[in-house]
């Protein structure tokens, strides 16, 4: 997979005139990458189903909507993460096909189980969707830690949970698919570039700078 | 194989092979070149360069870009001798050009002086071999300055009131502080306490011909894509390169130091990319694999003369494995801290550095620092408030509101070193090459424990009088996974206690020298990595001092 486009894309980020100034007295070599990163960004080709069938898709794509719904911001949906989970299982997590594949049909069962007269999980109500999702959910884990592989066999709802997850935040620049357009960084607050300068937040915002004897003065 | 099968262009031994190209590999490989020597560096993972460096979640954590593959090199688990061993994920470590040093987080203070006197200061400890070191601070103190000014540190001199004498300020400004290290500041000053910048090895400025740090905010466990990390990979060894008399040779993977008749090494065995067995012949072997990989190498290096393993006469190879004790809690504040932006810890406290035994009720101690060094998706998952949903609109309220508001304090701290935790070779499971696999047993001293729970409720202190709206602490656990690989070829003057000696020379083969996280005696309070790298610039004087009265090819 060409990976190009990711590249030094922070700085293809409509980077202000001072910016680019601060950049040239910072980073020597930066601005020639820039002007790479610009020539490299793809645009976005319409996205094709490597994994699913289009019925699958529509299924996954109804439960990501109830993990990671969408309400005043844009919700997994609109990050496209079932397109994220269509390559995922393609690419790093291709050994989780047979427990999709395996999984979607217990979504149906269950789904039928509960509401014998709704045809399939995503024509169900969101309520309904909800309470079939919740019947799949085997509740928290041990808590997850970065570098680390989970113990025993993988969970279907919890695998879907996890994908969702990733699908909607992963670097939009990537080439995973995910988090389209920075939806997803964008509904949880965070800005979309990969360059900050100070001030930062709001508490550093105000800081008077460093100021060693004051605990000192404070102590008396 | 012999020699003469090898497809090297040099067939003739080189000065020196190092084995590992990571935090001390790297300074060794620049010291002993720009010095005259002739070295190949041995590493076993790829080269990858700033246009590899992605913010690419999946790529990092989860297919391991970076770092030691669980499929490729398992390891296995157990808490006690008596346990049967489990394959489990224990270590992870930078597997490339650079070693950890490209993907860690940077905290770059100096060891204290206590470091190096534990034993002295404390007396003996129940259940372990703690053990002053041979090299006091002030031995160490002008290639802690080496380590500053030549890989690039950022920090303030004499901010703090419990830091040791230094020689020079640090070579740069500190870097900007955060909103998580205001909120600690000022809190941690209402306390008494003595906050002040991180020392870190990430440039606030450019210097020699790298950039400075643009505050992406992807530090730890991912690579710099701007060379302001001070990895190896970005300072020490282009550095080397340009000596001419350095070759750091990727994707060889060493399995073995070659030992003759006499005792001596004659280079190293490794496999190629190919997977095809090499071997590269030098005067004089020094490993620096890390504290994992360096004992499995000579414990995987035993033959005839050297049966428990190369240079184990004392027993101790891998054993006294220390990864110092860490926890953490999170807390939510009322306005956003963005803390997603820029470099993980802006300030930090010392002031519990020595905790009296007689009051605490253990020994040891640590340090606070606050933090966010969290990608998206690990916020996510694990940072969110115990009682928080786990998926639905809830989760998203919860995810959406905490995400910019959310900061850390991480209290680090002494890890006491046991005899039986340790590494070991697995005696079953093999490796992708077939090498016998990493097993590793370990279980935290009771006082190791008690010190992070003990900070913790510091670190909560704090995050109260911050004026945290909610606050908790991740569960504290025994220990079954580390990055912090240390004390497993401890230094000493005494043969039978130790494996190297103050010049990191083995105590059984004259010319077999071991430098990395190994080599320390005790854990310090966290953030070892600094402490690594400025014995690797005394072991390269030592090693060089030696080299030239020809005191190692005698």
């Amino acid at each position: 997979m060409e990976n190009t486009q990711n590249r030094r894309r922070f700085l293809a980020c409509g980077l202000s005139g001072a910016t680019t100034a601060w950049i040239a007295a910072n980073w020597p070599t930066a601005l020639g990458a820039a002007q790479h990163a610009h020539n490299a960004m793809r645009s976005a080709a319409p996205a094709r189903l490597e994994f699913f069938t289009s019925e699958m898709a529509a299924e996954i794509e109804a439960a990501a909507a109830r993990i990671i719904p969408t309400t005043d911001t844009p919700g997994a949906r609109e990050a496209g993460v079932v397109y994220f989970i269509d390559r995922s299982l393609t690419t790093f997590a291709k050994k989780d096909g047979e427990l999709y594949k395996k999984g979607l049909q217990r979504l149906q069962a269950k789904t039928r189980e509960l509401y014998p007269d709704v045809a399939r999980f995503s024509a169900a109500t969101p309520e309904q969707q909800d309470a079939v999702l919740r019947a799949l959910d085997p509740g928290p884990l041990t808590s997850e830690r970065p570098f680390r592989h989970r113990q025993g066999e993988p969970d279907f709802f919890e695998r879907l949970r996890e994908h969702v997850i990733l699908g909607f935040l992963i670097d939009p620049d990537s080439d995973r698919r995910g988090n389209k357009d920075g939806v997803g960084w964008q509904a949880i607050g965070r800005e979309r570039e990969h360059l900050f300068r100070p001030p930062f937040g709001y508490y550093d915002g105000g800081y008077a700078g460093w100021n060693k004897e004051q605990t000192e003065t404070e102590k008396r | 194989m012999t020699p003469d099968s090898m497809q090297f262009k040099t067939t003739e031994e080189v000065d020196f092979v190092i084995v590992g190209s990571g935090a001390a590999g790297g300074v060794l490989a620049k010291e002993l070149s720009t010095n005259g020597f002739r070295v190949v560096v041995l590493e076993q993972g790829p080269r990858l360069s700033e246009k590899d460096f992605l913010h690419d979640e999946i790529s990092v954590l989860q297919e391991n870009l970076l770092t030691n593959h669980p499929d490729l090199q398992p390891t296995t688990f157990r808490k006690t001798t008596a346990e049967q061993a489990k394959v489990q994920r224990a270590i992870a470590y930078g597997r490339l050009v650079g070693g950890s040093s490209v993907h860690f987080t940077a905290n770059y203070w100096r060891f204290h002086e206590v470091d190096f006197r534990e034993r002295s200061r404390c007396g003996p400890v129940a259940g372990t071999g703690i053990a002053d070191w041979p090299i006091s601070y002030a031995d160490l103190e002008p290639y802690y300055t080496k380590v500053e000014w030549e890989i690039g540190v950022s920090g303030l001199a004499g901010a703090s009131p419990f830091d040791p004498p230094r020689s020079k300020p640090y070579p740069m400004p500190m870097l900007p502080v955060k909103s998580s290290g205001v909120l600690f500041e000022r809190a941690g000053k209402k306390l008494g306490w003595h906050p002040f910048p991180t020392p870190m090895a990430i440039l606030s400025q450019p210097r020699a011909g790298r950039g400075a740090c643009v505050n992406c905010g992807f530090c730890w466990g991912y690579a710099c894509e701007v060379g302001a990390k001070s990895s190896t990979l970005a300072s020490v060894i282009p550095m080397a390169e340009r000596t001419g008399r350095c070759e750091i040779r990727a994707n060889s993977y060493v399995c073995r130091v070659d030992v003759d008749d006499s005792g001596r090494a004659t280079g190293v065995i490794y496999f190629d990319g190919k997977k095809t067995i090499q071997k590269q012949r030098a005067k004089a072997v020094v490993v620096c694999a890390n504290g994992a990989e360096t004992p499995r190498l000579l414990l995987n290096s035993a033959n005839k003369l050297f049966p428990n393993g190369l240079a184990n006469s004392s027993g101790l190879i891998g054993k006294y494995l220390m990864f110092n004790s860490n926890a953490r809690s999170v807390a939510v504040f009322e306005q956003p801290l963005n803390d997603y932006k820029g470099y993980a810890a802006s300030r930090v406290i010392h002031d519990f550095y020595e905790l009296d035994p007689q009051k605490v009720g253990f020994y040891g101690g640590g340090a606070l620092d606050a933090r966010f060094d969290v990608t998206p998706y690990y916020f996510a998952l694990g940072y969110l408030p115990p009682d928080a949903p786990r998926w639905g609109t809830g989760f998203k309220e919860v995810l959406s509101h905490n995400y910019a508001r959310t900061m850390q304090v991480h209290a680090t701290g002494t890890s006491l070193p046991v005899e039986t935790n340790s590494f070991s070779l697995d005696p079953d499971l093999k490796d992708a090459w077939g090498l016998p696999a990493l097993r590793m047993t370990y279980k935290d001293h009771p006082d190791d424990i008690k010190l992070v729970t003990w900070m913790t409720e510091r670190a909560m202190e704090l995050l109260d009088t911050a004026g945290a709206k909610q606050k908790w602490t991740l569960p504290i656990a025994e220990q079954q996974f580390s990055v912090h690989l240390l004390g497993t070829c401890r230094m000493g003057d005494d043969p039978l206690t130790s494996v190297i000696n103050p010049d990191h020379r083995t105590h059984d083969v004259k010319n077999l020298f071991l430098c990395d996280g190994s080599s320390v005696v005790t854990s310090g309070r966290g953030q070892p990595t600094m402490t690594i790298q400025a014995l690797a610039y005394r072991a390269a004087d030592r090693i060089r001092g030696l080299a030239k009265r020809g005191e190692i090819a005698a």
